[in-house]
Formats: C-alpha cells, sequence, structure tokens
C-alpha cells in the first residue's frame, strides 16, 4: 500500500560535514574492525554494530527500534589518529593554498583588490555566470604574488603531488600542517570565502581535511550469507576495516613514542585506505583490491558512469508489465498488430476499474479466475490475475478464490485483466535509436512462444529474424493508452520525420512478387488471379483473363494519378518508357511500367508516401497490408526460386572474362615497368608512387567492372538473382559480378594492401612486387573460389569493415548521447519559436522553415513536380 | 583601406532596431530582452554597424528552404571574467 509522506521537500543545500556534525549523527563510534563474533553475533562497536541499523527481518533497529522495512540506518564514526585529505576537495584544497598567505591566513591580494573582487562578485552572482570561473580567476590572480600584502612574509609556492600530497617548495606538508592552514583561512576570511567559491555558511576550509571519518549505516553495505552459510562482506565493510586496523595501528605507535619515521608511514597507510574508500579509481595509486584480486567498489564507484546509481538507477529504472522474447515474422497480421505468446499473455495485465456500468460483466471476469476454461474450439481467454479493492489492498486470484472474489467485488475496485486482442501496448527494439523504434501495437494472442510481427515494420525497428530479441510493455491508464493510439500507433509512423519519406514499406519478396507480377504483359487466368487477390483481401468482379498490371490495379486507390520512374530505369524517360519503367497510374488503374521498389519499397515507396500523405494513415495501412499480401501471393503462385546456378555463366563468357583480367594483369605490368624505368609522368601534386598507386587502382577497378559487364551481358531478366537485384527487393549488380565475374582489388585504408613482411605482403611473393596479385587484387569469383592467398587478403579487407563498424557504432553512441543531454530540454512552442526551459528563444522559427520534417516531401515543404504535373494533367 | 565586411557575400544583412521595433518584437514573442540569443559587442559585424550593448541586432539571412528567415540578438558586453 501506497502510503503518503508528510513530508515535502522545499530545498536542497550541500555543503560540508563538520566533524562535530559527524559525531553528533552518529548513533555509536567504531573502534573494533572486526564485525561478527564467533556466536554469529554483531561485536559491539564494531563494523555491524546493531546500532547502525537493521537487515536481518524480524529484528529491531537498537537506535530506533523499528523493523528492516521502516528503519533508514544510522551513521556510526571514526575517530581518525591524525587527520587525512579527503581526495574529492584535492583540488578546492590546493586553490585555498595557493590564494592564501600561510602565516596570516588572507587572500594575497591587497584591500582595495579584495573590495573590487567583492563587487564582481555581486554582479556575477546576479547576471547567473559560473561563480567556478570566477574563483579560478580569484585564484590566478593570487598566485602570481610573492610576497604577502598583509603581513609582508614571503610567499612559497604549494605543489600538488597527486593524489593527495601538498609540497611547500618541494618540502612535504602533512594533513595537520595544511588543516592549520586552512583553519586561520577561515578566521581570517570569513565571508571573503565566496570569493574562492566556498559558502562559509556550510562550509569551512578544514573541513576538507578529515579528522573524524563517518561510517554509513549497515544498510548501505549488507553482508550476504551464502549458501554454504559464510558471511560475506560488502566492499565498503572490507574498506573500513582496512581503515579502522591502520587507524589503530597508528595510535597505538604513535602513543608509544615510535620513531617519526614509522608514524609517517603509518600515516600514508591510513591515507591511502581513506582515499580508496572515497574512489577506488584515483589517478597515482594502485586501486585496493580484494583477495581474489578484483578491485574493489567503493562510494565514487557505486555512483560513477554506466552502471552507477545516477545512470542505472535514478535515470532508468526497470519496469512491471513488461516482456521480452525473440521475434519471428507472420505475414497475416496487420503492421499495426503484434503476436503475443499466451504465456505472456497470461501475465500481462491492464487494470480496470470497476464502475455502476460494468459491474456485471467484471464479476462474470472475475469469476474464471487466472485459467479460464475454454469453450470447444476457443485457444485463449483472458481471465484475472488480480483484485485490488478500494481500500488498496491487492488479492490474488486463484481458481480456488475466484467466485467468492467475484461475489464480493465493489464498485470503485480495479481488476487487472490479463491481456486480451486489441489492447494497445509498446513494441521496442535496442538499440532505440529514432522515435520509430518503440511503436504501439495492437495485441493479437497467438499461440508458441515467439512475438510475432508483420514484415513490413522491420525496416522501421531494424530487426530480423535471426534470433533477435524485442520488449514490450502494457499501458496501464487510460491517458497512455490514447496518447500511444493517436501519437504511436505503426501507422501514423509510415512517413519517417528523418527524411519525410515512408519508412515502412514492402521489402525483400513483396517487391519480387510484386515486379512478377506486373513485369511484362504476364497474363494469368481466372483462377490465378483469383487466388491472388483474394488472399490480398480484395473482393469483387475478377475477368477472365488478367494481366498483371490489371491485378495490382485493383488494390490502388480509386482516384489514385502518379507518375514517376521506376527502381528498374536508368537513362531518359523516353528510354524508361522503352523498358516500361516509367510508372503511369491514372484514376486507380497502372496503365504502364513496372511495380518494383522505388513504387512500394521501405524507404522508397513513391505510392506508399503518396497514399500515406494524401489518403491518411487508414489508407496507408491498409495499402501496405494488402500490397504485402499481393506480392506474397503472387510470388508464390507464379514461383520463384535462386541458387548458385543463377550466377552460371558460358564458356566464352568465362573465357572472355580471363582475357579481360589478363589484360588488366599486363598494364599494370606496364605501369611498373614504365614507374621503374621512369617514364611514368606523374600527376600534378603527386609522387611517381602515388601516381604508380592510383593508376593501378584505376585499372582494377576498370576490370572489375568490365568483367561485371560482361557477366551480366549473360545474365537476362529471366535470371533470379538478376531479378532481386534490379527491381530493388534483395542484392545488387555488384554482388552478382563479384559472384560471377571477379571479386576484384582489396583494399586497406583505401589502398592496396601492402603491408606484411618486409618488402612483401606474403611469403608467397617476391621482395618488391608490385604486380596485381602481390598487392591483394582477387582475379578469381566468388563462385568459382578464392586461391589462399586471395582468400586471406580478402580476409583483411573483410576484418578492416568489422572494426570500422564496430568504431563507428560505439562513437556515433556517445555523440548521440552527448547531443541528447545538450538537446532535452529544449521545446518547439505554440507560435514556431523553439526556446529552452528558462523561456530564452534559441530559434524565431523552428528549423528556419517551420516545416514538420515528417510531413515535408523529402526535406522539402512541397512536391513541385508533382503539383505541375498534377496541374497540367487537370 | 579597411575591407567592407558587410558586403561579404557570407555576411548576412544585418540592422539595429529602432526603441519601437524593439519594443513590438519583445510583445510578439512575449518576452524579456534577456531572452534573446546573444552577440558580442566585439563581433566584427556589430562593429561595423555600430551595435553598442543593449542593441537589438536584426539579422536576415537567405534559406534554401524557406527563403528568407529572420532572427533576432541582443548585443552584450564581452567580460573577461
Amino acid at each position: 500500500m501506497i502510503t503518503k509522506s508528510k513530508k515535502v521537500i522545499d530545498k536542497i543545500s550541500f555543503g560540508l560535514l563538520s566533524p562535530d556534525m559527524i559525531r553528533r549523527m552518529s548513533a555509536t563510534r567504531i573502534i573494533t574492525p572486526d564485525t561478527y563474533d564467533e556466536d554469529g553475533f554483531p561485536i559491539e562497536m564494531g563494523l555491524m554494530d546493531p546500532r547502525l541499523g537493521v537487515i536481518e527481518p524480524g529484528l529491531r533497529c537498537k537506535t530506533c527500534g523499528q523493523k528492516v522495512k521502516d528503519c533508514p540506518g544510522h551513521f556510526g564514526h571514526i575517530e581518525l589518529a591524525m587527520p587525512v585529505i579527503h581526495v574529492g576537495f584535492v583540488k578546492t584544497i590546493h586553490n585555498v593554498l595557493k590564494a592564501t598567505c600561510r602565516s596570516c591566513g588572507k587572500l594575497l591580494l591587497t584591500d582595495d583588490e579584495v573590495a573590487k573582487l567583492r563587487e564582481e562578485y555581486e554582479i556575477a552572482l546576479k547576471k547567473g555566470k559560473s561563480i567556478s570561473n570566477f574563483a579560478k580567476e580569484v585564484v590566478k590572480r593570487a598566485s602570481k604574488v610573492s610576497k604577502c600584502p598583509h603581513c609582508g612574509k614571503e610567499v612559497h609556492t604549494i605543489e600538488l603531488d597527486k593524489p593527495t600530497t601538498f609540497r611547500e617548495d618541494g618540502r612535504k606538508l602533512t594533513p595537520s600542517e595544511i588543516r592549520e592552514w586552512l583553519e586561520k583561512v577561515s578566521d581570517a576570511l570569513g565571508d571573503d570565502l565566496k570569493l574562492l567559491d566556498i559558502n562559509p555558511e556550510v562550509a569551512k576550509p578544514e573541513w576538507m581535511v578529515l579528522t573524524v571519518l563517518p561510517v554509513p549505516p549497515v544498510t548501505t553495505r549488507p553482508s550476504i550469507t551464502l549458501e554454504t552459510g559464510e558471511r560475506s562482506e560488502d566492499d565498503l565493510t572490507h574498506k573500513l576495516v582496512d581503515i579502522i586496523r591502520i587507524n589503530q595501528r597508528l595510535q597505538e605507535n604513535r602513543d608509544a613514542g615510535a620513531p617519526q619515521l614509522i608514524v609517517e608511514d603509518l600515516w600514508e597507510l591510513l591515507q591511502y585506505h581513506v582515499t580508496t574508500y572515497f574512489d577506488n579509481q584515483t589517478s597515482g595509486i594502485p586501486p585496493a583490491r580484494h583477495r581474489s584480486g578484483r578491485a574493489l567498489k567503493t562510494l565514487a564507484q557505486r555512483l560513477k558512469g554506466k552502471e552507477g546509481r545516477f545512470r542505472s538507477n535514478l535515470s532508468g529504472k526497470r519496469v512491471n508489465f513488461s516482456a521480452r522474447t525473440v521475434i519471428s515474422p507472420d505475414p497475416n497480421i496487420s503492421i499495426n498488430e503484434v503476436g503475443i505468446p499466451i504465456k505472456i499473455a497470461k501475465e500481462l495485465t491492464v487494470p480496470i476499474r470497476v464502475t455502476p456500468s460494468n459491474i456485471e460483466k467484471m464479476k462474470e471476469l472475475v469469476a474464471r479466475g487466472p485459467e479460464p476454461e475454454l469453450p470447444e474450439g476457443v485457444v485463449y481467454m483472458p481471465g484475472v490475475n488480480y483484485v485490488i479493492r478500494p481500500d488498496g489492498r491487492r488479492i490474488r486470484v486463484t481458481p480456488e478464490n475466484a467466485e467468492m472474489i467475484a461475489e464480493k467485488l465493489d464498485v470503485g475496485s480495479i481488476v487487472e485483466r490479463q491481456l486480451q486482442d486489441g489492447d494497445i501496448v509498446l513494441f521496442n527494439r535496442q538499440p532505440s535509436l529514432h522515435r520509430m523504434s518503440m511503436m504501439a501495437h495492437k495485441a493479437k494472442i497467438l499461440p508458441y512462444k515467439t512475438f510475432r510481427l508483420n514484415l513490413a515494420v522491420c525496416p522501421p525497428y531494424n530487426a530480423d529474424f535471426d534470433g533477435d530479441e524485442m520488449n514490450l510493455h502494457v499501458l496501464q491508464s487510460e491517458e497512455a493508452r490514447a496518447e500511444a493510439e493517436i501519437l504511436m500507433k505503426v501507422q501514423e509512423h509510415i512517413l519517417s520525420p528523418r527524411f519525410g519519406g515512408a519508412i515502412i514499406g514492402a521489402i525483400h519478396d513483396h517487391i519480387t512478387g510484386c515486379f512478377l507480377l506486373t513485369y511484362g504483359n504476364r497474363k494469368f487466368s481466372k483462377n490465378q488471379a483469383m487466388r491472388i487477390l483474394a488472399y490480398a483481401g480484395y473482393r469483387g468482379e475478377v475477368k477472365d483473363e488478367m494481366t498483371g498490371k490489371e491485378i495490382f490495379s485493383k488494390i490502388l486507390p480509386k482516384e489514385l494519378s502518379l507518375e514517376y520512374r521506376a527502381k528498374l530505369c536508368s537513362g531518359s524517360d523516353e528510354e524508361c518508357r522503352k523498358y516500361d519503367a516509367y510508372v503511369v497510374i491514372k484514376n486507380g488503374e497502372l496503365i504502364e511500367g513496372v511495380i518494383d521498389e522505388a513504387s512500394i519499397g521501405a524507404f522508397k515507396g513513391k505510392i506508399v508516401e503518396y497514399i500515406a500523405r494524401n489518403y491518411g494513415s487508414d489508407a496507408v495501412r491498409e495499402f501496405i497490408d494488402r500490397v504485402t499480401k499481393l506480392g506474397i501471393a503472387a510470388i508464390t503462385t507464379i514461383g520463384f526460386t535462386t541458387g548458385i546456378d543463377d550466377e552460371d555463366i558460358p564458356e566464352e563468357a568465362q573465357m572472355q572474362i580471363m582475357e579481360v583480367l589478363e589484360k588488366a594483369k599486363q598494364k599494370i605490368q606496364d605501369l611498373i615497368r614504365a614507374y621503374r624505368e621512369g617514364e611514368l609522368e606523374p600527376i600534378p601534386g603527386r609522387s611517381p608512387e602515388e601516381t604508380l598507386e592510383m593508376e593501378i587502382m584505376r585499372v582494377t577497378g576498370k576490370a572489375r567492372d568490365q568483367t561485371g559487364e560482361i557477366a551480366s551481358k549473360h545474365l537476362g531478366m529471366d535470371n533470379s538473382a538478376v531479378i532481386m537485384a534490379r527491381s530493388g527487393a534483395r542484392g545488387s549488380m555488384l554482388n552478382l559480378s563479384q559472384m560471377a565475374g571477379a571479386v576484384g582489388q582489396q583494399a586497406v585504408r583505401g589502398e592496396r594492401i601492402h603491408r606484411g613482411y618486409m618488402g612483401r605482403t606474403l611469403p608467397h611473393f617476391k621482395k618488391g612486387d608490385l604486380g596485381a596479385e602481390a598487392k591483394g587484387f582477387v582475379s578469381s569469383s566468388y563462385k568459382r573460389g578464392l586461391t589462399p592467398t586471395e582468400y586471406f587478403f580478402h580476409s583483411m579487407g573483410g576484418r578492416e569493415g568489422l572494426v570500422d563498424t564496430a568504431v563507428r557504432t560505439s562513437r556515433s553512441g556517445y555523440m548521440q548521447r552527448r547531443l541528447i543531454n545538450a538537446l532535452e530540454n529544449i521545446k518547439l512552442e505554440q507560435d514556431g519559436t523553439v526556446r529552452d526551459t528558462t523561456g530564452k528563444i534559441l530559434q524565431f522559427m523552428y528549423g528556419e522553415d517551420g516545416v514538420d520534417p515528417m510531413k515535408s516531401i523529402r526535406g522539402k515543404p512541397i512536391d513541385a513536380d508533382l503539383i505541375i504535373k498534377e496541374v497540367l494533367n487537370g | 583601406m579597411k575591407f567592407d565586411i558587410l558586403k561579404h557575400s557570407l555576411v548576412p544583412h544585418h540592422e539595429i532596431l529602432s526603441e519601437e521595433e524593439v519594443e513590438k518584437l519583445l510583445k510578439t514573442y512575449n518576452i524579456k530582452k534577456s531572452d534573446l540569443p546573444q552577440m558580442l559587442d566585439t563581433d566584427p559585424v556589430a562593429k561595423a554597424i555600430g551595435a553598442k550593448e543593449g542593441d537589438v541586432v536584426k539579422i536576415v539571412r537567405s534559406s534554401p528552404t524557406a527563403g528568407e528567415s529572420v532572427a533576432y540578438r541582443l548585443v552584450v558586453k564581452r567580460e573577461i571574467i
């Protein structure tokens, strides 16, 4: 049950704890480094003193008398035998020492200068300027002085020997001396401490040198009892044990009058332990280690970095009502839906408030219990897991008590119903790089154990099915559901704000299918046409014989008119027309042109884009659902397969390719000879060596292109691989020419491969060989297979690619994090201005032009070409 | 002879607003002067058009998407600390 706190936070003030304050808030002084005695009871005045709080359930705290749940824990303290420096304040201490006189404690500036600084401080404060920068300037000015203007004493330079040693002209200053100095400073400076960015109301400089160490409550460092019954202490406790041990030894040695040297050594050791207690990654000292060799996780490590308290527990939290599993495709559900396994649906719940108008239904629902009995033929029915009574009590519904709870159900209760078809859920795949990485879907409860999603939503999530997992969140309030449905549903994200075009559309086989359907003048029998159209969800008349274009036209909106060039098209409009690559749609009829990636594909689909802009999100969702099904129906009706024999080319073509490669190699030899004889004309601004490399790269590039051309001459539109490449479904002509022709020159850092052994890349070649084979030219094709040396060079190039992507992702991720931190609090206002949270204007008109990139046409406010075409065509 | 930076093609049009214009500007956006973006009085353009601390400068840039985009800046004194 949630209890409201009666205390309200008004303000937070940050300051230093005084030794006196540390003692006052301490429940006990800690003197023994031991934790538990032989019987397993905590030792009094030890690190696990029962007055420091309770960690075992059932026991009561000796200080406040409360149980585990309510006792916040209490601090203890350690009296340090000798003072030590607090690592967190080393810089501040250094600044104070640099800016003040050792004998009188005053600022090393004349009274006039100080008076002026006070004025400047007030101005800076009023203007909201950085006081820490102001203090830096004060220190800079004061540390230039060589003689104290107040007492006339000579000023020595103070050096900081990291991490915690200060030297005055090379002589070590002990923490005691520093503390005395700082005491003098706080007496002499008083209110002027603010000039050094120290607020005298909450902090005194000498408090930065510790004489008393607070011991955090046991609740912050609970010990764990292992299954074997062994106790395992927290890292902080280990560190505190070290501190107490050394502290004790230091005290004993000092009291016994041990030699100065030994005392100093122990003092330094104490300083080391206290330093690592605060931050175990202080540079300049080795980190304190556990017996196993693992570095201890001390105070700073608990807070810092990605796994620290801030980023891991405060900015980000684990949530309830969420699920994660492997994803798999389902072409039969809509892009708006997500398939949820029954097992998961039974765990996730939606809260429903019981009202006078739904109480009868709710009673019926609750009576079903968590495992409803299913009528014949029904696979799933939602049950109820919990009922929350009006008084806030949460009751688990079991098959036994279900009917009883249902009878006693009151208006005002909340029923936690299991997920059912149509519930709005959020679906997400990491990395969440853009807003389309988290979209709202409608639940559809399905058998088996994977989340099912429509193939057309793979591009926005960047998902595939090689083992990808995704997360799902169930919304828990009416407002959240409404907001998600209006703003986050998949169909509202078909147009991407990234480039002002469709990001959701047909992929792979959908494109191949529609391409096969509309390419050439393929005719379909009534049976075939009915099969295809019925699968695509079309209901209506079907002619006896239909062309593919007629079939495709059936799923187009009635009034749609568009004209554009297909992906297949290259060259002028006229040339495209010849190859049926100029698409003309008039009044919902595909008159000419072939449907490919440029029409319906994700990222590029012109028709999808146009319908999304002009017919609304419902229409475009329906179109995508239908066109993908049409593609699948077409490809399965026509039949389609690809294999390595798609890259088979005739003997004579292979001879031609060999010839081209041979010629290229010969040309390279000629170039090398010309270079050796000094006849190679260098390109302006390049050395002869560079010129040679560039020429060779040109020749090898050309050779690969030529082999590709020869290969593709023999690979026509009857070839499945070519169909996929040309229609934009998958692969490119370059991929094909590398499979059929030659792989081509391998490169590392944009140059031919040249590193390896002295003067050669591999021991298979002569030293100084500049020829094609010795520098990574692969003249085999993927199909024929690579020779061992070629394979090695290919791996080198491939490895570079892998390293590049790894480096790129980590770097762009960090850049994005910094951008988000800088931009998270700026907002677009109603009047079109962009402002920060203080109301300062950053842009007078959003993006100069006020255009919403999602509603723009590929970044432009209007599509001038399209408007002209529409006007001309009437 | 000094080079006239205002004539350089990369320097957009700057002009100092009159008091009434400033008043109107602050009213349209419902802001205080301190909410405007700032430019230093040591800025070469501020020097060239003679803008002093407290002046508001109107900047008209040509924009590929919006045609012309207008921005305003408050001239502030450059401070060392």
